[in-house]
């Protein structure tokens, strides 16, 4: 009898190769259209160094995720097959989010089978840029030292492995220093972040806590949630509040 | 309705120690956990028990009677139960039929499930539990915190305090003495008891043996002491072959306390002539977890807390905070479908979703999507994200579908933050937000903005 696996992710599968003339597309997060432009700003100019332009559907929203994870799966089944129909033109979608990234490539299938091709077409910045594009010097130039905090899901979900840290120790003049427990939770967690705020804000303080004792100057992510969640505690506590958060595009697309 | 406990939480994390020397245990056992899988193929391991329990929990009809047939010819008695009150029940008919005024009890989450220490009292029978973290809250009046550890929440000086009110003895915090202490008085229960009764690790159907690990001793005594022994099984816990048991055994001392191997593995292998044996082999809702595909791999768990002890929510909050049985993200996922998702409530969604527990789990459980397949049930059921949510959910699904109605919704929040900035007023989301950080603000120019403005 076989059993049926919620979900598959998609692990150790080699991926397919960006060829010139195959459109890209870029997919910003929701939050990240109003909360974080200049993000999507980096992406634009990280790719047009690199001689990819990235094409923008205007009409893209969300995932679908939040509802997703709320366990409102009729609402995000509405809009996950609306972010198909957006973005089938196109042979790659590239998002600078592992969440969203996670949300499209490995919990699609589940949410409906029909959304699996769409799924498997995006794929989060740090694998695109080193599995699809087989790049990992990108002519970034970022003088500080940086820490870069793992998100869950590009780390499980995803397993994007070390491919951000080969980006970030390619970017010239940064020095990417150890973070404890870089694998570790921030806290976010999208609703839960307000759900069970005091638990959330309690696995935050842990994260600053390491940040500040890494060193670093400036807190690196590849995903704005997590950033939004630790910014928003660094900038509380006048100890770590000189500390930046960066997306990794933000840093990837600096000269 | 069970749910998790909002005040246990608050009180858990503004306790004045924090939660009492929790984290850096847990890390402790997580580190010890690292150390002693890397002397093994690991991930080998791992996909070998998982493979052993798909196939065991895929023929469990057959496998179960098998069990029976092996157990019976070994001259124990085999009962059934489809509820917890059925098997209370089983358990109280023994005990009278055999007379039975005093229990022994080795470590059994199942008989937590039973509440058989209740129904014991009110039967008028004296039950000691013998695990001495079991024994430790037994004595306290509480509940295990930890389905390994029960008495994790307890700091020794708290158990030296309890066992001077409770033993009589004089106050020391030193865990020998403790330990002296608890023993004298267990050894006597042994021989006075008219049974014995624990929980199985592994029941095996070829065989018809009852396979139990531990570390302190008190199973074996519980099991052979007395003249009465009742295992106490799950449905899911049968394997099929002896030639399976080792892969297990490899990952559960290791994934459970770091040890290579539990200090006992037991093979009861039947009764002695003069002495009874049963076994209540018990459904209890595991049916609903196997008959939900999305969940079914839950049965796989082989109850060695590693996936709470890397949680970082059970770190802060500990086991009560969940408001049964097992807790952590094994007790998310598998609470609300035994016991029911309206009595679960909101436990799904007491997780930030991070993976962590499926990262250390040794059996591979993919707890994280389970939990996300819980919330949907629990949505769908009408436990959790009711009201002003599922409102907000349509209204966002709606300016989710439309590029004007989108826009509609962001000036809408650029209104909204304008006047929650000039009455001082924010909504319970944004308030629970903004109580512990900054909220960036909503750009002057949005992506899509400059976007337009660019081309």
């Amino acid at each position: 009898m076989a059993l049926t696996k919620p979900c598959a992710r998609m692990e150790n599968v080699a991926a397919p190769r960006y060829a010139s003339g195959q459109r890209v597309a870029l997919f910003l997060p929701c939050y990240g259209d109003v909360l974080f432009p200049d993000v999507g700003r980096a992406m634009v100019t990280l790719f047009a160094r690199l001689g990819i332009t990235l094409e923008y559907p205007l009409d893209q929203t969300c995932c679908g995720q939040p509802a997703f994870n709320a366990g409102h799966w009729d609402e995000a089944r509405t809009v996950a097959t609306r972010f198909a129909h957006v973005f089938d033109a196109f042979d790659w979608i590239v998002v600078p989010s592992g969440s969203c990234g996670a949300m499209c490539r490995v919990f699609y299938p589940t949410l409906d089978p029909a959304l699996s091709a769409i799924g498997g077409r995006v794929y989060e910045l740090s694998t695109f840029l080193v599995d699809v594009l087989g790049v990992v010097d990108v002519g970034a130039r970022f003088p500080y030292s940086v820490a870069y905090h793992d998100g869950c899901h590009a780390r499980r979900e995803l397993k994007v492995g070390d491919a951000p840290y080969r980006l970030l120790r390619s970017v010239r003049e940064a020095r990417l220093v150890d973070l404890a427990g870089s694998d570790e939770c921030c806290g976010f967690g999208g609703l839960f972040s307000v759900k069970f705020d005091e638990l959330s804000a309690s696995m935050g303080e842990r994260k600053c806590a390491n940040v500040l004792a890494s060193g670093a100057e400036v807190l690196v992510s590849a995903d704005s949630s997590c950033l939004m969640q630790i910014g928003g505690m660094l900038a509380r506590d006048p100890a770590t509040r000189p500390i930046r958060t960066m997306h990794l595009a933000e840093v990837l697309a600096a000269t | 309705m069970i749910h998790y406990d909002r005040h246990a939480v608050h009180d858990a994390l503004t306790h004045p120690h924090g939660p009492p020397g929790l984290p850096a245990t847990m890390e402790r056992i997580v580190a010890d956990k690292h150390a002693a899988q890397s002397q093994v193929p690991w991930q080998e391991l791992r996909a070998r028990v998982h493979a052993i329990k798909e196939y065991a929990i895929a023929n469990l009809a057959w496998l179960l009677v098998e069990f029976e047939k092996q157990f019976s010819a070994r001259g124990g008695t085999v009962l059934w139960a489809r509820s917890a009150d059925e098997a209370a029940a089983q358990f109280l008919d023994i005990c009278k039929h055999h007379n039975v005024r005093s229990v022994v009890k080795g470590k059994s989450m199942l008989s937590e499930e039973l509440e058989l220490n209740d129904r014991l009292a009110a039967a008028g029978i004296d039950a000691v539990e013998t695990d001495l973290g079991e024994y430790i809250v037994q004595l306290a009046g509480q509940k295990p915190s930890h389905i390994i550890a029960p008495a994790l929440h307890l700091s020794r000086q708290d158990i030296g305090k309890l066992f001077a009110a409770k033993l009589g003895i004089a106050y020391t915090d030193d865990p020998q003495a403790l330990l002296a202490a608890a023993r004298t008085r267990l050894r006597q229960r042994y021989l006075e008891a008219g049974l014995g009764m624990t929980g199985v690790n592994f029941a095996v159907a070829e065989s018809g043996t009852v396979v139990t690990v531990e570390n302190e001793g008190n199973q074996a005594l519980s099991a052979a002491a007395p003249p009465v022994y009742v295992a106490l099984m799950g449905i899911e816990k049968v394997i099929p072959r002896l030639a399976d048991l080792p892969p297990f055994l490899h990952v559960l001392a290791r994934a459970a306390t770091g040890q290579k191997l539990s200090v006992y593995t037991h093979h009861f292998l039947g009764p002695e002539d003069g002495r009874t044996w049963y076994c209540i082999i018990i459904d209890a809702g595991r049916t609903n977890v196997l008959a939900d595909a999305a969940t079914r791999e839950a049965l796989y768990c082989i109850r060695c807390g590693a996936c709470m002890n890397v949680c970082p929510i059970y770190r802060r909050v500990g086991g009560w905070a969940y408001g049964w049985v097992y807790p952590g993200p094994i007790g998310s996922v598998e609470t609300p479908q035994m016991i029911g998702v309206e009595r679960a409530g909101e436990l799904p969604f007491t997780s930030s979703l991070c993976g962590a527990c499926q990262g250390e789990c040794p059996v591979d459980i993919d707890l994280p999507h389970q939990l996300v397949h819980m919330r949907r049930k629990a949505v769908a059921r009408g436990a959790a994200g009711k009201g002003i949510e599922r409102s907000a959910f349509r209204f966002w699904a709606r300016a989710m579908s439309s590029l004007p109605a989108y826009r509609r919704a962001i000036r809408l929040a650029r209104f909204g933050a304008g006047l929650s900035a000039r009455i001082g007023w924010k909504p319970g989301p944004l308030a629970a937000w903004t109580r512990h950080r900054d909220l960036p603000p909503i750009a002057d120019e949005t992506f899509k903005e400059w976007w337009e403005r660019r081309a």
